[in-house]
């Protein structure tokens, strides 16, 4: 059932489109994720559906009721900064406490919800804490359970674990989905970590420059990019030039060498130029009889511990391609002749825009 | 004889310490050394000896008599109308500094006024003593600039509504000059360090700008508000030259008693002068002493 749907959403400031129609349905539940490079618009959507901007032009609507003129503390959206954004002044069940509070909740009852939160959290013993006396971590996770705290209808992230180390980013992650998935709480997350997005979501919706490039489960937006650039942005992917030879049988070549694709090639003139995307992963050292077969040179080896990273030059295309370590026996050397192997359905075409 | 051998013995066992750390001590130190001993002889010294002659009658012996005299009525008036207008010119220096502050830092005025205001009260905070005297003189005194304007151009006597430069509230309407761009300069920073996230963490949570203002930002700030108030209390009481330049010796406060005291005229008693010197001390000290935990507070919240 959709819950939140946002209705060609736009944002101008001054001449600067910084958000191009934006149309998403969400929902009840769901766990979107908002994944795109600096500056393309992730965070302003995000406050567009807070209610701290207005769209230029759209509605926003909440369980079939238009929002869009909403005040933020008329909205029912619980809010999550990358900068924690405590109250300073506030303990760490006053700041639990203070959407409640403000609510006019019974202090008994305040009291009860506060202590459900931080067990929730894992910091029970925290609750009389100054913000200051905290680590980032933990500091994080009050702010997670402050915004949780009064059942908002819309749990909104903007990359709350960015300024947290490595190890409790992932341990924090997997925090956040469980207790997401627990409360069932309708939930964005703008984030432009691939890993965290392909981790976490439902779905993703991956931006570029104020566009919606493709929306779809992280499944789909790794294996399947729409765009040359969601096949750049997620991923390591292999994009190969190629010409078609014939169309409907999806045969081309790749540095003079024949293969094939899977799908037909529909609508592509013989002879045009083409762009295909491969996963590392979909490739093998070692041709087979069946698939496609593509002959180049070891020009690179990274052992990486379980997983070693070779790059094969094959002409002027360069492909990465990830095999696991085999204790018997040691990774190939540089300048050896490589044949790989790829099956057809693993070649996608991809468009340029 | 013991400990200074193994101290001796140490660099021969272990060289690659102190080698190390022997170039870079005393240079730090050598940088800090002017400012102990200037703390020590315009600091240290004159507050002891003035702490010494305060308990000694003029042939240096003991004697309370000094602090009894502080209790004289012309004496604790002067220690009064100095509180008094310290108060006065702190509370409107602390209330016209924080609505400039605030103006410039929260709401969408145009971006040349802060940097402007900024320059100003970095300026006009150290303009004091006789040349700030003597510039309220030149426009507020009875034949002021000023008052003569008011006077010529709409018929409108300043000094006839009781109002003197030369009184409490001439000298307290001075003082501002000075008061109110010290709380600007010290309250900018501390408004620049109410996050805008805690407002719209609050606005999400369901807070008006009211709540969000008495529950959030209001207590993070007060001890900063506070705090400066007090300094700005300790700044006016201590001041002399400018009131001694604006009033002479008509407005009875206690850094003009205590100069007349020192100077030597008639009234000439210089244990006394001492002994007023060290209620003053302990009153700008006790200020001095809340505006620093006040700012501690507030700067372990801010960080
Ligand atoms: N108030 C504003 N006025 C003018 N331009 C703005 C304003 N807010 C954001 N922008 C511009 O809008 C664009 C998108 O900003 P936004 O903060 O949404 O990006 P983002 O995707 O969240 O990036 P980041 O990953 O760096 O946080 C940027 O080019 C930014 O400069
Ligand atoms: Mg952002």
């Amino acid at each position: 059932m959709t819950f939140l749907v946002l209705d060609g959403l736009q944002k101008i400031y001054g001449t600067h489109q910084v958000v191009q129609r934006f149309d998403l349905s969400v929902e009840r539940g769901e766990f979107i994720s908002f994944l795109g490079s600096s500056g393309c618009g992730k965070t302003t959507t995000l406050r567009m559906v807070a209610g701290f901007e207005t769209p230029t032009v759209g509605t926003i609507r909440v369980d079939g009721r238009d929002v869009t003129q909403l005040a933020p503390n008329q909205r029912k959206v619980g809010m999550v900064f990358q900068s924690y954004a405590l109250f300073p002044n506030m303990t760490v069940a006053q700041n639990v406490a203070f959407g409640l509070k403000v609510a006019g909740k019974s202090p008994a009852e305040i009291k009860t919800r506060v202590g459900e939160m931080l067990e929730l959290i894992k910091l029970p013993k925290l609750a009389d804490r100054y913000p200051y006396q905290m680590s980032g971590g933990q500091q994080q996770r009050v702010a997670l359970a402050r915004a949780i705290a009064t059942k908002p209808q819309i749990l909104l992230l903007d990359e709350p674990l960015s300024a947290l180390d490595a190890k409790i980013r992932v341990s924090l992650r997997d925090d956040i989905r469980t207790l997401q998935r627990e409360l069932g709480i309708t939930t964005i997350y703008v984030t432009h970590d691939q890993e965290e997005a392909l981790s976490m979501s439902d779905r993703i919706v991956v931006m570029s420059e104020g566009r919606m490039e493709q929306v779809g489960t992280p499944f789909e937006i790794y294996n399947r990019p729409a765009t040359r650039f969601v096949a750049s942005f997620v991923g390591h992917l292999n994009l190969l030039k190629a010409t078609v030879v014939a169309p409907s049988e999806g045969r081309i070549t790749v540095n003079g060498q024949a293969i094939r694709t899977a799908a037909a090639l529909n609508g592509v003139p013989v002879g045009a130029p083409l762009t295909l995307a491969l996963r590392p992963e979909a490739i093998r050292i070692g041709a087979s009889e069946t698939g496609n077969r593509l002959d180049g040179t070891i020009s690179d080896v990274a052992f990486l511990g379980a997983i070693v990273r070779i790059r094969v030059q094959v002409g002027d295309n360069r492909l990465s391609l990830d095999t696991f370590n085999n204790p018997g026996s040691p990774p190939p050397a540089r300048g050896e002749a490589v044949h790989l192997g790829f099956s057809p359905e693993d070649l996608h075409s991809v468009s340029d825009a | 004889m013991e400990q200074p051998l193994e101290a001796l013995a140490l660099p021969t066992a272990q060289p690659s310490r102190p080698l190390r750390r022997l170039p870079t001590m005393p240079l730090a130190w050598l940088g800090v050394v002017p400012f102990f001993v200037f703390a020590l002889m315009f600091l240290l010294l004159p507050t002891l000896f003035l702490i010494a002659g305060a308990f000694q009658d003029p042939d240096g012996h003991f004697t309370l008599q000094n602090l009894r005299d502080l209790l004289a009525p012309n004496i604790i008036s002067a220690y009064w109308i100095s509180i008094e207008i310290s108060a006065a010119s702190a509370l409107g220096g602390a209330f016209f500094g924080a609505l400039l502050a605030a103006a410039v830092v929260l709401n969408g005025l145009p971006g040349w006024l802060r940097p402007t205001l900024m320059t100003f009260s970095g300026v006009a905070s150290n303009f004091a003593g006789l040349p700030l005297a003597f510039a309220f003189l030149a426009t507020l005194g009875r034949m002021g600039l000023v008052t003569v304007l008011l006077s010529s151009l709409l018929g409108f006597n300043l000094y006839r509504t009781g109002f003197n430069i030369l009184s409490f509230w001439g000298l307290t309407i001075t003082y501002l000059y000075f008061q109110i761009p010290l709380m600007v300069l010290i309250l900018t920073p501390a408004l620049d360090g109410l996050k805008k996230e805690w407002r719209e963490a609050s606005q999400t949570l369901g807070a008006t700008p009211w709540q969000y203002w008495r529950m959030i930002a209001f207590p993070v700030l007060w001890p900063s508000l506070l705090g400066t108030t007090l300094l700005l209390f300790a700044n006016s009481f201590g001041a002399v030259a400018t009131a001694y330049g604006l009033t002479g010796s008509t407005l009875n406060i206690v850094t003009i008693l205590l100069y007349a005291q020192i100077r030597g005229d008639v009234l000439h008693n210089q244990n006394l002068g001492y002994a007023l010197a060290l209620g003053m001390i302990v009153i700008t000290g006790l200020s001095n002493v809340a505006y620093i935990v006040l700012r501690t507070r507030s700067e372990r919240w801010l960080k």
